[in-house]
């Protein structure tokens, strides 16, 4: 590679981003050295070029640059991260530097950060069901080996606590396999990172974990790069290393909003709510690196947070995440101002591949059915209960009255649970059959009468 | 005229190129020393816009950007059923050979199979005139669907030569026509761009429904053979599924699934379930009359805008060999934001929501290749379009879905509140509607002793009525109900449970036979036919719908399968029975 230029000609600074005259040679989208007037290094990636104008966003920010004093070099190669599988136990900034104050890991081989897309004729459908002993999930959402679950969250709800339970609860019953954990904090704030550190390492977790950190402060730029690097790691984990990798992502309401300040930054035609018209697509160059592929052993399983801004599901962060993942986990204020944990509302949360996943010779016959039957008895429970806030519970039938009981029993019996509480699948189909039977048999109308022979108890 | 240009901006997927005089609107174009490809979009003076279907990362200033004197498109011969083609029409499978696992950019492939052999059999003759769109002969690509040789739409002549029957590879000349001084020679596949629609000799009404096998839609939104429709619906309301669906079952000769902006997984799922999957009316595995078309919401975006285009274009061409072909769009919201994103990087005037002011007319132009046509062969075949919508925070006003009404006439709208309540599919009975029922009303009734009509507005009364009662016993309870309403919300219920639900997970429900489409509903409106006598002799409603056989009626949906559809009549009379004991006992 030929020597690379050294450019002085910084025309502008706006937000994170500089724009660099005269430039020849330049690639789109390639890594670029800035260097500013104390001689202290910085990165950025080429955005745009127009003509001789390169526009360059610098990960670590634009703070302390000038047009006179910034010296540039274009690096002719994409952002690139060292992978091995001593990563491990480590923790890294959102460009895969160590920041633990350890030795730079031995690194095998460098990586693009921005991937490739998979092949759709090579993914393998995910099929293999994950046990996370947490009853709303493996009864009503079940997580899959290889799928992107997110949880929707809302400032203040317990998501980190249920995101840490997951990582530290999640297996496969009756295998034992080479498992890895990739933590991406994206926007974070101190305490919360402190938090996650500490509980990896009290479970032990930590050995079979790489943390990436990009905290509140540091710049929005490199927030953009952090999940990047992240799932380029767990690709190498999964596909090279043959490892099951859970990629947990949090918080990715923190990383739209740093998408949203560039774009604005850019000068870029908004769409909704001043978010650029490609969120969809950026979000998805992210979601869509979880899955399995044919002839692979390894897998990435994926599970973004995110914070509803003002717990508008319908806001853009989590509409758009919606659209790409396969289901999503939804926490609910109102069960949580009424001491439920975890609060997951299982009336808009969805597994898109559980079906694939559950039934006979995977984890019960079953299993299907009930969860099926649970939904519609606890949204005519729902129902019921802002009925009756209106007419009072005398306006209600005696089965209404059986739907009611169903609904409170199911909330404290069935979806709560100890942050250190890992039911297993049997456990949780028990205690799904327990509430079930407190409803007439003859409202059971989705279970098949074989099982309700079998689990119905009669009182 | 030098073709050869020079980049001078690169913004994503968009690159301008100056010195170029003489690149047409359209025209293909290679871009870069990797040869990326890209389409022109726009031209001024010796400066043309180019989208990329590929990765632009790395792409330099300076590179060159050559012209092929083409527009975009499609390769049309043996060899596209079973396939599952990016936007532009390479063969993923070929990727795979080319790239591994992972998709890179800069491949080369051609859509159809070189080298395969076909068993052509001539079906003219020397010394014949044919016109263009003519079938010349045909070939059993697969034990679902002869494909049919035609004379490209812009061809013509005499046969000078025809090759015997026997075993071709499409580079093969099959044919040779001469008119006037010229010669042209014929091969099993000819090209055709996407997008400009094929011709056809005239366009005709639609007479036949679409059988979906999907209750609610064939009873009450049913489609037409050649129409358009489209489904809205916010994420995870059944979009895909239906589609999945409708692309299992409809009784179409050739299905073109595209999967535009969605998941990888979605289309592993196809393409696990369809080679295994039955078609109901063969017995043959549906695969064997599929096209897959896959651009994923991580693939490159302008492939994405290009790839209903290639798969409408394929679409038309098998519609020419006098087939009747589904498309399914998923979703169309994700081509027009692709349309969006160019649209913006080329810096144009943005009207709603940053949605470029042509949103409106590209989407008319798309869903006007729907249609029943008389084709060029003078055989007749349709194109009947459906195109899911997945408007922003599932509110249907929005641009995408304000202007997709204007050109479909149906209109399947998914409800959030069904879903969240696991009532799939999750079309919303009371904002759905179709324009379809007078033109297909004709093959019910001749199928159903002319009841029909009838019993679809009976039904929907019923569901209607069902709705304006729900208000009132929000304030006064059911209890206060008098017993014809309370039956009413129990037929309403039967109808919900065991009509309109529908799994497409359960081996049997997942797909319906009219016949028992219709048995299932007349079962249900003759309940409440019954039950109404037995109101007006005093039996109240909660007796009767506690009977275990009223009950199974919601059942029988998954438990009587197609081939048994009569034993829903038996089951009637059981339930009849029971009502009549009842209304005999007294209270
Ligand atoms: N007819 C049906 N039978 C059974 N389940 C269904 C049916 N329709 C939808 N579902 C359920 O709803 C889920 C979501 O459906 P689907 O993936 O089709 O939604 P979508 O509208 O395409 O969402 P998105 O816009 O996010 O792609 C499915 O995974 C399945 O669990
Ligand atoms: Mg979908």
């Amino acid at each position: 590679m030929s020597i690379s230029v050294e450019y002085r000609s910084v025309q502008k600074i706006s937000g994170p981003l500089i724009f660099v005259e005269g430039v020849t040679d330049v690639g789109f989208n390639e890594l670029v050295e800035v260097r500013d007037a104390e001689g202290g290094l910085r990165r950025g990636r080429v955005l745009e070029i127009n003509r001789g104008v390169a526009a360059v966003e610098v990960f670590e920010g634009t703070t302390g640059l000038s047009t006179t004093s910034t010296s540039v070099r274009f690096l002719g190669k994409p952002l690139t991260i060292p992978l091995s599988t001593e990563m491990l136990g480590r923790v890294f900034n959102g460009l895969g530097e160590p920041i633990d104050g350890g030795p730079a890991p031995f690194t095998e081989e460098y990586r693009d950060v921005n991937g490739l897309p998979m092949n759709p004729f090579s993914r393998d459908y995910p099929t293999q069901f994950i046990q996370t002993g947490i009853s709303a999930i493996d009864g009503m959402d079940t997580l899959v080996r290889g799928q992107k679950l997110p949880i929707f969250s809302g400032s203040g709800l317990p998501h980190n606590l249920l995101a840490t339970q997951i990582a530290r609860q999640a297996t496969i019953v009756g295998e034992e396999v080479s498992f890895a954990v990739v933590f991406v904090a994206m926007g974070i704030k101190h305490d919360e990172a402190a938090f996650f550190k500490r509980s990896f390492e009290e479970s032990g977790a930590l050995k079979n974990s790489a943390i990436f950190l990009n905290l509140a402060d540091d710049p929005p730029v490199e927030r953009l790069v952090t999940p990047r690097s992240a799932l380029t790691l767990a690709e190498y984990l999964a596909f090279e290393q043959d490892m099951h990798v859970l990629v947990i992502l949090t918080d990715m309401t923190n990383y739209a909003e740093a998408l949203r300040e560039i774009s604005a930054a850019r000068e870029e035609v908004p769409s909704r709510k001043g978010y650029p018209g490609y969120m969809y697509s950026d979000l998805a160059s992210i979601y869509e690196r979880a899955g399995r592929i044919k002839g692979k052993k390894g897998s990435i399983t994926q599970m973004p947070v995110l914070t509803m801004p003002n717990d508008d599901i319908t806001h853009p962060i989590p509409d758009l995440t919606g659209y790409i993942t396969e289901g999503q986990i939804v926490l609910d204020r109102d069960l949580h101002r009424r001491g439920i944990y975890p609060p997951i509302n299982i009336l808009p949360s969805l597994s898109r591949l559980m079906k694939d996943g559950i039934g006979k010779g995977k984890t019960r016959e079953d299993h299907g059915p009930v969860a099926s039957q649970l939904y519609s008895a606890y949204a005519r429970a729902q129902e019921l209960r802002s009925l009756s806030a209106i007419i009072g519970e005398e306006g209600l039938t005696e089965k209404d009255r059986a739907y009611l009981r169903f609904g409170d029993s199911f909330e404290r019996n069935f979806l709560s649970q100890g942050i250190d509480e890992n039911r297993s699948l049997e456990r949780t189909l028990e205690l799904a059959w327990e509430q079930l039977s407190l409803l007439p048999e003859s409202e059971l109308t989705r279970i098949p009468d074989r099982f309700i022979k079998i689990y119905y108890k009669r009182s | 005229m030098a073709k050869i240009g020079r980049i001078v901006r690169i913004t994503g997927p968009v690159v301008q190129a100056e010195g170029v005089a003489g690149l047409e609107m359209h025209e293909l174009t290679m871009v870069g020393n990797e040869e990326l490809i890209g389409e022109v979009v726009r031209v001024e003076g010796k400066m043309a816009t180019i989208q990329v279907y590929e990765d632009t990362a790395g792409l330099k200033l300076g590179e060159p950007v050559k012209g092929s004197g083409m527009p975009l498109a499609v390769e049309l011969g043996p060899g596209l059923l079973q396939s599952i083609f990016d936007g532009i029409q390479r063969p993923l499978t070929v990727i795979r050979d080319a790239t591994g696992d992972f998709v890179k950019r800069g491949v080369k492939a051609s859509a159809l199979p070189r080298d395969r052999k076909w068993h052509f059999v001539p079906l003219k003759k020397r010394g014949e005139y044919v016109a263009p769109g003519t079938i010349i002969g045909k070939v059993q690509e697969t034990p679902l669907l002869e494909h049919r040789i035609l004379v490209p739409p812009n061809r013509e002549g005499k046969i000078e030569f025809i090759a015997e029957e026997g075993e071709y590879t499409i580079e093969d000349c099959i044919a040779k026509l001469s008119r006037g001084e010229e010669t042209y020679e014929l091969k099993m596949y000819h090209k055709w761009p996407v997008r400009k629609p094929r011709p056809y000799i005239e366009r005709l009404e639609p007479s036949e429904p679409v059988i979906t096998g999907q209750r609610i839609i064939d009873m009450f939104f049913p489609v037409a053979k050649g129409g358009a429709v489209s489904i809205p619906g916010g994420f995870g309301t059944g979009k895909t599924i239906t589609s999945h669906q409708l692309a299992a079952w409809s009784d179409c000769e050739v299905i073109i699934y595209i999967g535009c902006g969605e998941r990888g997984n979605e289309m592993t799922e196809v393409l696990i379930n369809f080679p295994e999957w039955k078609d109901p009316r063969s017995g043959r595995p549906l695969m064997e009359r599929t096209v897959l078309i896959a651009n994923t919401s991580n693939m490159p975006v302008a492939a994405r805008e290009a790839s209903i285009y290639t798969g409408v274009t394929i679409a038309e061409y098998f519609r020419d060999m006098g087939y009747n072909v589904g498309v399914m769009a998923d979703s169309t919201s994700r081509w027009a934001e692709a349309l969006r994103e160019i649209s913006g990087r080329l810096e144009e005037m943005p009207a709603e929501e940053g949605y470029p002011s042509y949103l409106a007319s590209r989407l008319g132009e798309f869903y006007e290749r729907a249609g029943k046509v008389k084709s060029l062969s003078g055989l007749y075949g349709s194109v009947t379009l459906v195109g899911a919508v997945s408007p922003p925070g599932g509110d249907f006003s929005e641009p995408v879905t304000v202007h997709t009404k204007r050109f479909v006439r149906a209109f399947w709208a998914l409800d959030s509140a069904l879903a969240s309540m696991r009532h799939y599919p999750a079309i919303n009975w009371l904002t759905s509607y179709s324009e379809y029922i007078d033109y297909v009303e004709k093959w019910w009734n001749e199928r159903t002793n002319g009841r029909w009509k009838e019993l679809r507005i009976k039904a929907l009364d019923i569901l209607k009525k069902e709705d304006d009662l729900k208000e009132v016993i929000r304030l006064v309870g059911i209890e206060s109900l008098p017993e014809t309403e309370k039956l009413i919300m129990e037929t309403a219920r039967l109808l919900r449970e065991g009509f309109l639900q529908q799994n497409a997970y359960d081996p049997v429900d997942t797909y319906s036979s009219p016949e028992k489409q219709f048995k299932l509903l007349s079962a249900i409106l003759a309940f409440h036919e019954i039950s109404l006598k037995a109101i007006s002799k005093g039996v109240p409603v909660s007796k009767i719908s506690s009977l275990p056989s009223v009950t199974d009626l919601a059942k029988l949906r998954m438990s009587v399968p197609n081939e048994k559809a009569d034993e829903i009549d038996r089951f009637l009379d059981r339930v009849q029975a029971d009502i009549k004991r009842l209304a005999g006992e007294g209270v």
